[in-house]
């Protein structure tokens, strides 16, 4: 029978490779029957108190423990929503205003933290809940009334209005996006993964998934070795991980700093990448490294579950120029679409859209914000059938590959994060004291820059922002203006904040 | 050492580099603020830090960090 839902990968490979290590620290590793057995014990709990098809939030730090945490979440027939302790606590309250979730699983790290917030539903401790007998016959029955179309998680991205918006994928478009990439990659049982991504974004899916379905292995690279390349790159060899699909910023963290000529990944055979633009001069530094490496450029929105495009380096590229986004996955299609809702010629800029079983579900308890991006093929006036706008240009090349060219609107792509300017705007704006602020985003040196006008000092404005953004949104720079430059319909003028900044630059 | 409490303080106003020894430990500084502290580095006092000297004792502290500027300077 065809698969239908995620956990059939790892009901199958439990019966073969049970004692092998399928997640681990580095320290601390669990086996596939642990994966298996505590996954079922959650699932089961979930089932007793009657929790169904709603959804747990995950507040666990991260480790190995996760990965059951999230599957026993869909053994329940719920759909797991992970957040993290580097979260700031204004964001998580916004998820949950969004969310309204009855019930959150913790570990005895997270515990006290959680204890504060907003929140009157039910708290779980893994290591208790994970004791709850296995109820088979429970278990069973929600298996039998699961679809290929219900939802198994949520995760959270960045939203110009200042709300992060929930993206829900279901069982179909995860088992899609599984077996192509799988395919794509070349994954198998011998395949040592390291995870870099956070658990709380899809970017996990590249090894979590997989893992499960060949009885691979994944080491969690902990946090603060991203910091250290040395040390990194020891951790890797340590493993023996051949694998890494990680942010271009966390493989230039590595060669930018000559780590190469002290130690060289020995195992890593292949690297994937994407998010944002590998720049040419650190990428020949990783070819130069590992000569007989696969490389992997990758591309696709959180929208379409994933990834969506694929590129095999094959050639060597100018310093000026960009590793091309490639082609779809099989059983996805890209439409490159005009102002006029025609399909760009080659070489004509368009909006990528995107079309196939990858389409998440759309967003979580937010139909204006879904509609306007899931719409119907325009192609299509005979029946219905959706595709996502992804807001990115982009142009097919005279090789009739996909290449990127830049947003429509004022989202940026940032160590490997997707941001909306305007969330950082609207978070700002709030401020008692602030009149009114902009940011633009400096690609030559990717650093964000917020102009304001207030009377805030400078200093507590960042102090205040960290505890409403996340990190990787926190401005790079601010400066203070006296007033704000406008355009003659007295918008904005993001165009002469850029010629402002340009010439600071020049100046230093 | 001014110039580099300026940049630290730009990453991190609330924190007090002249005396706080523990950045790394207290998980202060992130990834994120280690990739900018050696950009900034290699803006303001043209030095590069090589790979073998990216590690926790050079950036627990301001003084420790402006110690290993010095010794690149020297070089």
């Amino acid at each position: 029978m065809q698969q239908t839902n995620v956990l059939e990968y790892l009901e199958k490979t439990v019966l073969r490779v049970p004692q092998k290590v399928a997640f681990s620290d580095g320290t601390d590793g669990i086996d596939f029957q642990t994966v298996y057995h505590d996954s079922r014990a959650i699932g089961s709990y979930l089932a007793g108190k009657g929790y169904y098809n709603e959804p747990v939030v995950v507040f666990m730090r991260k480790y190995p423990k996760c990965v059951p945490a999230f599957f026993g979440c869909v053994y329940g027939g719920c759909y797991y929503v992970p957040i993290d302790e580097e979260m700031p606590r204004f964001r998580i309250e916004l998820i949950f205003d969004n969310l309204k979730p009855r019930v959150m699983l913790c570990d005895q790290g997270t515990l006290e933290m959680a204890k504060t917030f907003a929140f009157d539903g039910e708290i779980l401790i893994y290591d208790q809940v994970t004791q709850t007998a296995v109820d088979d016959a429970a278990l069973a029955k929600i298996r039998d009334r699961q679809l290929d179309t219900d939802p198994i998680y949520i995760v959270f991205t960045s939203g110009s209005t200042g709300v992060p918006k929930g993206v829900v994928a279901c069982h179909r478009s995860v088992i899609d996006y599984i077996e192509n990439l799988s395919e794509t990659l070349g994954f198998n049982e011998d395949t040592v993964f390291a995870n870099q991504a956070p658990l709380y974004f899809d970017a996990c899916l590249k090894e979590l998934y997989p893992t499960i379905k060949f009885g691979a292995t994944t080491y969690i690279v902990p946090h603060s070795l991203f910091m250290f390349p040395i040390k990194l790159v020891e951790f890797l060899n340590q493993h023996r991980v051949n694998t890494v699909c990680w942010v271009v910023s966390a493989l230039t963290m590595i060669s930018s700093f000559k780590t190469f000529d002290k130690v060289k990944p020995e195992f890593l055979h292949t690297i994937a990448f994407g998010s944002e633009v590998f720049p040419i001069k650190q990428f020949k530094l990783w070819r130069e490294a590992l000569p007989e490496a696969k490389f992997t450029n990758l591309y696709g929105p959180t929208e379409c579950t994933g990834m969506s495009c694929y590129y095999h380096v094959d050639r060597d590229f100018e310093l000026d120029e960009a590793i091309p986004v490639g082609r779809p996955f099989h059983n996805t299609q890209i439409l490159l679409l005009t102002d006029k809702n025609e399909l760009a010629a080659q070489g004509e800029v368009g909006e990528i859209c995107i079309r196939g079983t990858c389409l998440t579900l759309g967003y979580y308890h937010n139909f204006e914000k879904t509609n306007e991006v899931f719409v119907q093929n325009p192609l299509n006036d005979r029946y219905p059938e959706l595709i996502y706008r992804t807001g990115d240009l982009g142009k097919w090349n005279e090789r009739g590959e996909l290449v990127f060219v830049s947003r429509k609107d004022y989202q940026i792509k940032h160590m490997g994060h997707r941001i909306e300017l305007g969330e950082i705007e609207v978070n700002v704006n709030m401020l008692e004291g602030i009149q009114t602020s902009c940011c633009i985003y400096d690609k030559a040196t990717d650093k964000i820059v917020l102009y304001y006008v207030g009377d805030m000092e400078l200093k507590a404005l960042v102090t205040v922002l960290r505890e409403k953004l996340p990190r990787y949104m926190i401005p790079n720079k601010v400066m203070k203006l006296d007033t704000m430059p406008l355009t003659a319909n007295g918008k904005l003028d993001r165009v002469a904040l850029k010629a402002r900044f340009e010439a600071e630059k020049k100046e230093k | 050492m001014n110039e580099l409490i300026e940049i630290l303080e730009n990453l991190h106003p609330e924190v007090d580099f002249e005396t706080c020894e523990t950045l790394i430990e207290d998980k202060i500084l992130d990834s994120f603020d280690i990739i900018t502290i050696i950009s900034e580095i290699n803006e303001t006092f043209d030095v590069v830090i090589p790979a073998e000297e990216i590690v926790p004792d050079n950036f627990n502290s301001a003084k420790a960090l402006y110690e290993l500027v010095c010794r690149l300077e020297e070089d």
